[in-house]
């Protein structure tokens, strides 16, 4: 070994020659094509997206540099662009603290010890199996004015009919209960899980004590099922932010942009408009909002979450 | 507040508990009966929402077997009679319904190949290999999972554009040859559970690290292939943006997205338009009933490991 000129090179050609050289080699073969898709399918279209959102580009032309032009433009002059905002935070908060309570409500009604759970649970199921395309497809039709089922409920049940998806009042409110219609076998099945990873003892020592289910529920399932509540509430939000298949098979945005979301706004702008530089401008903006609503939700977690009793 | 609330478990309950003890001899059936009134009020409610969950779906069914005359009916009538099987051949007038299941399940079953592939021999050196950088790369991949797919798909579209992709089919099969998050994720926190015993006999045996994966990790994981193979065909089946940016033909469209052409294009034929979205689903809904376990557990594993 010390017979070697260059010291750092000869202990780089031990390491290759040694057990955990060999294996160190054996693991970047594997993980090789992991790595190429990290930077030619992930790094470099992000910071690609980056430089592009500084830029004026059509796509034809070469992406011009204008700074933070497109940035400014968005935050102070393009009224689309809040709107599209508050249309995706109505839809955030329309749907995950929602979908998430009753998730959880139903999961513990599933749990009970009851007959026929799993006839229940691939029932709930279905619809999350099925694309949010084919089921904007069916909610059309269920939400159409004077032949659609919902209305035909309504009218039953005594009240109004309502022009679900063409009234600017009611759009965001369809997509939003269609979404939970949607979304909810998913996270019945996570809490369904979560449930049954809580500790029997628990129960049994607390019904000892003369706990009643109200107090059992409040202290110990609650608690104890914070990581899994952290963890739906987190995807959820997440993915709901995201919202676009929706919005452009029911409404295109509409009416008068009720219903245009933020990825909505950036498909139109990047390929109706091809404003590239724009498009990946607004890109960023819901890159950020993601990642800091994310990264608030796991410091904010060291507050609510419990890993254990 | 947390502290608080978790740890008096044993004190709220002690004294709760002379209440309890104190009932009257009758209270075992008044216990009966609240538990009755309990158990119905349950089952009500989740067939309601099991309702609230299948009528949609029956409507849709439904809707695809009526006359155009009979769709607009009111009050709705529920089942069509004779049932006009017919819409469905007539679909594949309207828009080739033919290819579209076709590309739907070939760029579906390239999708899968290529992400066990990759998710599982990347899953597998994270899990079970020691080498320099590991922890780093293992945390960076981790990260990419917050990153939105439309912050790549601008660039991503200029690179197939350049590369001439645009169009076929490659933009959504060959990203998954090179591993996804979810899915080293997913395998990794399976490999983790198979016994190190296992790993030490076979380097005993004179294996490399190579043939450990495949010939050991990759059998017995089944079950996590399953659940990954499962939901990265579900995933690619029911993707709207990917297709609907990168693929221009008619010809190359994949079923999701000629729905959405279908819906444009046959304006106010409802029974064309859900025999449309019943053919989409199909597929998916016979394979979730064929697989619903692995389904099920999958989703159960990410919620808990996450």
């Amino acid at each position: 070994m010390s017979a070697v000129t260059t010291p750092a090179r000869g202990r780089f050609r031990d390491f290759l020659g040694s057990n955990r050289g060999r294996e160190a080699i054996e693991a970047y073969i594997l993980i090789l094509p992991t790595i190429i898709g990290l930077i030619v399918f992930t790094a470099s279209p992000v910071l690609a997206s980056l430089y592009y959102s500084f830029t004026r580009w059509n796509l034809l032309s070469t992406p011009k540099w204008q700074a933070f032009d497109n940035y400014i433009e968005l935050l102070t002059e393009d009224p689309l662009f809040w709107i599209t905002i508050k249309n995706t935070g109505f839809y955030v908060l329309g749907t995950v603290p929602t979908g998430t309570v009753l998730a959880l409500m139903l999961a513990i009604a599933l749990n009970q010890k009851i007959r026929f759970v799993a006839v229940f649970r691939t029932i709930y199921f279905l619809p999350v199996v099925s694309s949010v395309v084919a089921i904007s497809v069916l909610w059309l039709w269920l939400y159409q004015s004077d032949f659609g089922l919902v209305n035909e409920l309504l009218r039953f049940l005594g009240f109004r009919g309502v022009r679900w998806l063409s009234s600017v009042t009611w759009a965001m409110p369809a997509i939003i209960i269609m979404s939970i219609w949607h979304g909810l076998g998913y996270n019945i099945v996570i809490f369904i899980a979560g449930l049954q990873g809580i500790p029997q003892d628990y129960y049994e020592a607390a019904t000892v004590d003369g706990a009643n289910s109200w107090h059992k529920f409040v202290n110990i399932t609650i608690p104890l099922l914070s990581p899994v509540t952290f963890f739906v509430l987190t995807l959820s939000v997440i993915n709901s932010f995201q919202v676009f298949a929706q919005a452009y098979v029911m409404t295109r945005g509409g009416p008068v942009n009720a219903t245009k979301t933020i990825v909505y706004y950036l498909f139109q702008q990047g390929f109706e408009n091809f404003h590239m530089g724009y498009a990946s401008a607004l890109a960023y903006v819901l890159f950020v909002i993601i990642v800091s609503l994310t990264l608030f939700q796991f410091w904010f977690q060291k507050r609510w979450v419990h890993y254990e009793l | 507040m947390s502290a608080q609330d978790a740890t008096p478990i044993g004190e709220t309950s002690t004294t709760a508990m002379p209440g309890v003890t104190t009932a009257a001899p009758d209270g075992l059936t008044t216990y009966r009966i609240l538990y009755i009134t309990g158990r119905v009020l349950l089952y009500s409610v989740l067939a309601i929402v099991g309702l609230t969950m299948l009528l949609p779906l029956l409507w849709m069914i439904s809707t695809s077997l009526k006359e155009p005359g009979e769709v607009l009916l009111l009050p709705p009538k529920w089942i069509s009679v004779p049932l006009q099987w017919g819409n469905y051949p007539k679909l594949f007038d309207v828009l080739p319904f033919d290819l579209f299941l076709l590309n739907s399940i070939r760029i579906a079953v390239f999708a899968t190949v290529g992400s066990l592939l990759s998710c599982s021999m990347a899953a597998f050196a994270f899990a079970r290999m020691r080498f320099p950088g590991r922890n780093v790369i293992f945390a960076i991949i981790l990260a990419t999972m917050m990153i939105p797919f439309h912050v790549t798909l601008i660039p991503l579209f200029k690179l197939y554009r350049d590369i001439g992709w645009l169009g076929t089919h490659l933009p959504l099969t060959v990203p998954f040859f090179f591993g996804t998050a979810f899915g080293i994720f997913l395998m990794r926190q399976f490999y983790l559970t198979i016994p190190q015993e296992l790993v030490e006999a076979a380097r005993i045996d004179g294996c490399n690290f190579i043939q450990i994966y495949y010939r050991i990790f990759l059998p017995l994981s089944k079950p996590a292939l399953a659940t990954l193979g499962i939901f990265t065909f579900l995933g690619s089946w029911n993707n709207l943006m990917g297709p609907l940016i990168f693929l221009t033909k008619v010809e190359t469209m994949t079923i999701t997205l000629g729905l959405t052409l279908l819906t444009n294009q046959a304006g106010g034929r409802w029974e064309l338009i859900q025999a449309g979205a019943v053919i989409s689903i199909l597929p998916i809904i016979v394979m979730f009933f064929i697989g619903q376990e692995h389904f099920i557990q999958g989703i159960a594993r990410t919620g808990i490991k996450g």
